[in-house]
């Protein structure tokens, strides 16, 4: 712990830490460009000068420095600001300073550090630089005239996407930043690198010139298109949502989103339902609510109707439907929509007990049936880091281009109770072992057989400084599933139960991925957002709201309660989710036992107290014996990561992104 | 350098470096220069193998040499690292050239030392020429650059032509060598001043004059 003294003031930094650290531990704000603390230290754009002594006397680029012991630090000196000027002088020789037209502006460090730092006027009068677009894809804007070079995209895509594409060409003056032959990005991060720009060189396209940045209102909210559950904030204006963006959260996203994330919302404005519809002669005219309800009270289920959910509700929703189903007698409900069994009776055996944060300090992982850079990909990052800290990782499932190397050893789940020697040896040599069982790995009894391992390499244990370790994790894909196996989703025999009840009426909670025609006989009753596969089946719709329209709760896959808050309005005669359930049990005549949104999450919470407080929900640590054997083939359920949700399917900038990146489809650019 | 741009990737260049592969002769070099950094570090090679490639690109087409696209691929798969990575190199370093070249890459060094002993001159021969910056003359043998200090300094100005350096030169001197090479003569390398061997002083020496003949201690007439 070295003692240091920033501006007069004695301070102990941790050991290693830089002189930018120490500086702002003791509070002070050193200007920077090229550090950022995820990144490695480039010390490149020499904002970050201050006075050092001992040293040579002259400014030191603070974010390359270690904080030593004895160091006298100024950062107010008149050094430090002559330092300061004159490097954002000459950053500031070859910028357009086109911040009218730029999209950055209003957000811009650039902007900002200028009128804190800089001198208020360029003595350079030559013509400055000009720097062709580059292409990278359908989600990056370029303007690299505006480039500084830090090389912070150059280093993201290096350290943390680990898909090599962005580099520095030529030198000195002429140095340009671009993807390889002006390729389009081709990961499920790339966007990330338009928030660490520190320019407006890396701009959103999607967003271009769509809102300045105090235009906007910002909320905070939870990712859903996966079930990392990301933190995120809503940018919306008026009823729109223009833009989604990262929220800093080291447990589960650290400041990173997938591009699917960040982009699908715009599918947000189209293809909505914004009436109730109703099937008449086989089809769906638009009719009032009164009209929606009466249709579906006149059929009279009785204890005839069941409850599927959706990969993207909220706990709310799913618990004032299981109250609705209930006050009618029916238990029936279900969210595993594709027809998963496995069984739920302990949450740990279904949950990523690991967390995110701890999977980065595991040994030895070995994942089976599951693409992690498509079913999650902020998992990936972790993973990547996992092994640069010297993990080994093995595979089982048809191969797919992982970003941190590791083995495949097989595509076939009996590899799960079959495991090659030298993998059991690594896996019960490690210190800190886990198993991640995929969406693919959990039917079939690849649930057990996993169990199985987690018992014979012993994935539960008490390490050696004490603490805990839960070697086992189940990743799933769907932002309600956590939730709704909390709330009760779940079924002995999965979707297969409520088929064999032949329910009068089914309703569908944003469920898009159900096979209806299983349902033939019964009533359809979508509540959702979109009009896609779900609506397409159904035989009433009832016009929902998506995640930015409503506050809800949701539950990650490693069982992270989370809550997430209105943005926006539902379009049109849409509502929230739960008054639409809260009328549906005025139709049918019954009580739920809740009148507002208050009274509901009460009672859910007194019926699930763990969604009562955020973070970890608690599932225990004893995990039931496995056993038997697992057979057959992998097949990976996401067929195309940015066609995974309605929302996405809806949105133009996912359908690119599938037709450009998966595809290969040339897109011609529109002449601007 | 701002003359500098990578030769775009075209069909045709896919079509004539697509199969690029080493000779037999390289392809023990490549291994030998491999060898020489610790395993897993095999990446370090990146500088040496693009000069080899470029050699061998060279004495396919009888000059010095350039980088296709293919061949950095090639380069980039041999070393198992990224092409994003291997064209950052060849871009950054003036010696790997990334466009094609002429027979004769006359590089006309013009940073100041040069430029006080007169390269405007040499820079206006080359344009009287006919060569223009970044251009492959029309008969293919001259192609033309301007660098910056090529470390000749004592016997400024000079020329780097493909390997030789040319050097005390004047516009005279360069004309007799440019034309000596177009005739396919190899004209002497090094200095072209016939009153010297090589960097040693033109004349009586005015530094250091006391110790021509032994050993002289200066510190005390400091």
């Amino acid at each position: 712990m070295p003692k240091v003294k920033v501006d007069g003031v004695e301070i102990d930094v941790p050991n290693g830490a830089t002189v930018l650290q120490a500086c702002e531990l003791a509070g002070k704000e050193i200007p920077r460009f090229c550090y950022h603390e995820r990144l490695s230290i480039a010390g490149n754009c020499r904002m970050c000068l201050v006075e050092v002594k001992p040293g040579p006397p002259k400014p030191q680029a603070s974010c390359a420095l270690p904080a030593s012991e004895g160091q006298e630090i100024r950062t107010d000196s008149e050094m430090v600001k002559k330092a300061r000027e004159g490097v954002m002088e000459f950053l500031l020789i070859n910028h357009p300073l086109d911040c009218p037209i730029c999209d950055q502006g209003g957000e811009c460090d650039l902007q900002d550090q200028s009128v804190a730092y800089g001198r208020g006027a360029s003595r350079y009068d030559e013509n400055k630089r000009a720097v062709t677009e580059k292409y990278m894809g359908p989600l990056i804007k370029t303007t690299m005239t505006r480039c500084i070079h830090c090389t912070r995209c150059v280093r993201f895509s290096e350290e943390i996407a680990g898909v090599d594409e962005i580099g520095a060409l030529y030198r000195g003056e002429n140095m340009q930043i671009t993807t390889y032959l002006e390729h389009a990005a081709k990961h499920e991060m790339s966007a990330n690198v338009i928030d660490l720009c520190p320019v407006g060189a890396l701009t959103s396209r999607p967003y271009a010139f769509e809102a300045r940045p105090w235009e906007l209102k910002k909320t905070l909210g939870i990712d859903v298109s996966d079930a990392t559950g990301a933190n995120i904030r809503i940018d919306a204006r008026g009823r729109e949502v223009l833009r989604v963006l990262p929220r800093n959260n080291d447990d589960v996203n650290e400041e990173w989103i997938s591009d699917k994330a960040r982009y699908m919302v715009d599918g947000l404005t189209k293809r909505r339902l914004d009436k109730p519809f109703l099937r008449r002669d086989g089809k769906l005219v638009a009719v009032s609510w009164n009209e929606a309800f009466a249709a579906i009270a006149t059929l009279n289920p009785g204890n005839s109707i069941a409850a599927v959910a959706g990969d993207m509700v909220d706990c709310e929703t799913m618990f004032a439907a299981k109250k609705l189903v209930g006050a009618l007698g029916s238990k029936l409900i279900e969210g595993r929509q594709t027809g998963m069994d496995y069984a739920t009776d302990s949450l740990a055996a279904v949950n990523f007990n690991t967390t995110f944060s701890g999977i980065e300090t595991a040994d030895a992982i070995l994942i089976a049936g599951s693409n992690v850079r498509w079913e999650a990909p902020l998992l990936n990052v972790r993973l990547r880091k996992a092994v640069k800290r010297g993990a080994k990782v093995f595979l089982i499932g048809p191969e797919w281009e992982t970003t941190f190397g590791g083995e495949f050893l097989g595509e076939d789940l009996s590899v799960l109770g079959n495991l090659p020697q030298n993998v059991a040896d690594v896996l019960s040599n490690a210190k800190r072992p886990a198993v991640i069982l995929g969406g693919a790995a959990l039917g079939r009894g690849g649930l057990e057989a996993g169990l199985a391992l987690a018992a014979q390499f012993n994935l539960v244990r008490d390490l050696e400084d004490g603490t805990k370790w839960n070697g086992f994790n189940v990743l799933h894909m769907a932002a309600a599933r956590m939730g709704g196996l909390m709330l009760g989703y779940a079924q002995k025999g999965g979707i297969a139960d409520l088929v064999a009840a032949k329910p009068k009426v089914l309703l569908a909670l944003g469920a898009d991925e159900v096979d209806f025609t299983q349902f033939a006989g019964s009533m359809i009753v979508y509540i959702g957002h979109h009009g896609d596969k779900g609506a397409h089946a159904a035989d009433v719709i009832l016009p929902a709201s998506a995640y930015t329209e409503k506050a809800g709760t949701y539950v990650n896959t490693e069982g992270r309660v989370q809550w997430s808050d209105k943005a926006v309005f539902a379009p049109g005669d849409a509502r929230e989710d739960w008054t639409i359930l809260r009328a549906l049990a005025d139709a049918f005549g019954v009580t739920v036992g809740f009148d507002t949104f208050d009274q509901l999450r009460n009672a859910m919470i007194e019926e699930v107290p763990a969604l009562g407080s955020e973070g970890l929900a608690d599932y225990g640590s004893v995990l039931p014996l496995g056993g038997g054997s697992a057979a057959g083939q992998i097949a990976y359920p996401i067929k195309d990561f940015y066609m995974t949700n309605p929302i996405a399917r809806a949105s133009a900038v996912m359908q690119r992104c599938s037709a450009e990146l998966l595809h290969g489809e040339e897109i011609a650019e529109a002449a601007e | 350098m701002a003359d500098r741009y990578i030769e775009p990737d075209t069909p045709e260049l896919r079509a004539r470096w697509g199969n690029f592969a080493w000779t037999a002769e390289n392809a023990e070099k490549a291994k030998d220069v491999v060898s020489r950094y610790p395993a897993g570090r095999q990446r370090s090679a990146v500088m040496p193998l693009l000069d080899l490639a470029q050699r061998q690109v060279g004495a396919e087409l009888n000059t010095q040499g350039w980088l296709p696209i293919p061949v950095m691929e090639y380069i980039a798969a041999y070393l198992d690292m990224p092409v994003i990575r291997v064209v950052e190199v060849a871009s950054f370093y003036t010696m790997y050239n990334i466009a094609p070249i002429g027979r004769f890459h006359v590089q006309v060094c013009g940073t100041t030392p040069c430029m006080l002993r007169g390269s405007d001159d040499l820079l206006e021969t080359c344009k009287s020429r006919g060569m223009k910056k970044g251009h492959i003359s029309e008969d293919g043998l001259w192609s033309f650059t301007e660098v910056e200090c090529m470390g000749n300094c004592a016997s400024a100005p000079m020329v780097q032509i493909n390997d030789d350096n040319y050097e005390d030169l004047t516009s005279a001197r360069l004309n007799a060598v440019l034309d000596a090479l177009a005739r396919g003569e190899t004209p002497k390398a090094g200095t072209q001043d016939p009153a010297r061997h090589t960097v040693e002083p033109v004349g009586e020496p005015t530094n250091l004059a006391a110790m021509i003949t032994e050993n002289h201690d200066y510190r005390s007439e400091w």
